[in-house]
């Protein structure tokens, strides 16, 4: 969807503000929040693009005013919802609903440092599925405007870059994102040059690689 | 907030959806286990050992493997090499991916809006806002994070630093160098 959370080339959004020595949580509630999101993910009741898109459907005011942990928070309340782990009157009451049996939480403290710092595999091998594209390749990233969850930045639409590198077949977001399957598809690395993304004022030396889905992308 | 996420804490708790002794345990691990000094750890290496750094750059999940970081793997992490003549630089402009299991949790910079939209529009501008003049001569690439794959730059090893040990390194290595915002500046003779 063309979201508020698609912003690569805007312009507008101020300097960048940096913190020495900044803490990894400036509030006890944020740390909790990120450590909630992690344990609720062990009920695999959603992925991690069901994750992202829930932030991408906040609405764009809000999106820009909340700040990260807190969008977590919200986007965490809607998942469990929707996703049939808590009621809406449990959030309303703060109480679990009468008659509701209590669950066996599937992560426990023991099984944390072994599991935390180990990120998921998204590659899906598939010797039959042939890829379309090859390094060197000149492509262009489709005109394309889904109003679900998809991985291609505006500024690239539409433009011409190069298959850089061929990174394997991977869980396609577009459709894991709405419980619609992996849907696994190659994925590639893509060299746009920064005179093709943003004219000639930008230095003819310099590029951006962008990971794009071969769905994402057309023969130029 | 914190009495939102304490009544949220307390209901998940109740219903038996999360263990909140997990979440201690979770709190200090991204506290405490995790952090840029992991991702000090690989470059430092990579600068001592060229097999190894030839091993980081052909595949940076199994190479990492290496160094024995109990209970850390990213299988999908990429390591970019910076040199004289190119820098790259780390963005995710669509949310904030970014190589955790070895620079820990991101900076708030790196998922803010300013830093998220100007990346890719104008990297030389983001540069020298974290006081870095890049050459022209100098190639930028910048790689938005749009996939699973997460990217952990390499920098130059700075002149000056010969005689060091790899522990002596590892201390130089910086986050900001390491997302590539930043280079690692030449030690001064007397410091080498």
């Amino acid at each position: 969807m063309n979201g508020i959370h698609d912003m690569g080339g805007m312009q507008g959004m101020g300097p960048i503000s940096r913190e020495p020595n900044e803490p990894v949580f400036h509030e006890t509630w944020e740390g909790r929040v990120y450590a909630l999101n992690r344990a609720i993910n062990a009920w695999n009741k959603w992925n991690i693009d069901a994750g992202r898109h829930a932030i991408e459907l906040l609405p764009p005011a809000d999106y820009l005013r909340m700040s990260y942990y807190e969008k977590w928070f919200v986007r965490n309340m809607d998942l469990l919802v929707r996703r049939g782990l808590v009621t809406e009157q449990e959030i309303r009451t703060g109480k679990p609903d009468p008659g509701s049996q209590k669950s066996t939480p599937p992560l426990v403290a023991s099984a944390v440092p072994a599991t935390a710092g180990r990120r998921g595999n998204f590659m899906r091998p598939d010797k039959d599925a042939k890829a379309r594209f090859k390094v060197g390749d000149r492509v262009r990233a489709r005109k394309m405007n889904p109003d679900g969850h998809n991985r291609l930045p505006r500024y690239a639409k539409g433009r011409e870059g190069i298959i850089f590198r061929r990174h394997g077949i991977f869980v396609f977001p577009d459709t894991h994102a709405h419980f619609q399957g992996e849907q696994p598809q190659h994925l590639y690395s893509v060299r746009f040059a920064a005179q093709e993304l943003w004219g000639t004022a930008a230095s003819s030396r310099d590029s951006v690689y962008l990971d794009l889905w071969e769905s994402y992308l057309e023969r130029a | 907030m914190a009495l939102r996420v304490k009544a949220l804490e307390s209901l998940l708790v109740e219903k038996g959806l999360v263990d909140p002794a997990a979440l201690d345990a979770l709190v200090d691990f991204f506290e405490n286990k995790v952090g840029p000094r992991i991702g000090a750890k690989v470059i430092a290496r990579a600068w001592m050992d060229p097999a190894f750094r030839k091993r980081l750059l052909d595949n940076g999940s199994s190479a990492i493997g290496e160094l024995g970081l109990q209970g850390l793997h990213d299988e999908h992490l990429v390591v970019l090499e910076n040199t004289a003549n190119v820098h790259n630089l780390v963005v995710c402009t669509l949310c904030s991916c970014y190589p955790w299991v070895v620079l820990g949790l991101p900076p708030v910079w790196y998922k803010s809006a300013p830093y998220r939209s100007r990346a890719v529009l104008d990297p030389r501008g983001v540069l020298r806002e974290f006081g870095q003049q890049l050459p022209d001569s100098v190639e930028i690439r910048v790689w938005d994070s749009t996939a699973e794959i997460r990217y952990l730059v390499l920098p130059e090893r700075p002149g000056g630093t010969e005689k060091m040990t790899e522990d002596e390194l590892a201390a130089l290595v910086t986050r900001d160098a390491m997302i590539g915002v930043s280079r690692i500046a030449p030690r001064s003779e007397s410091k080498a």
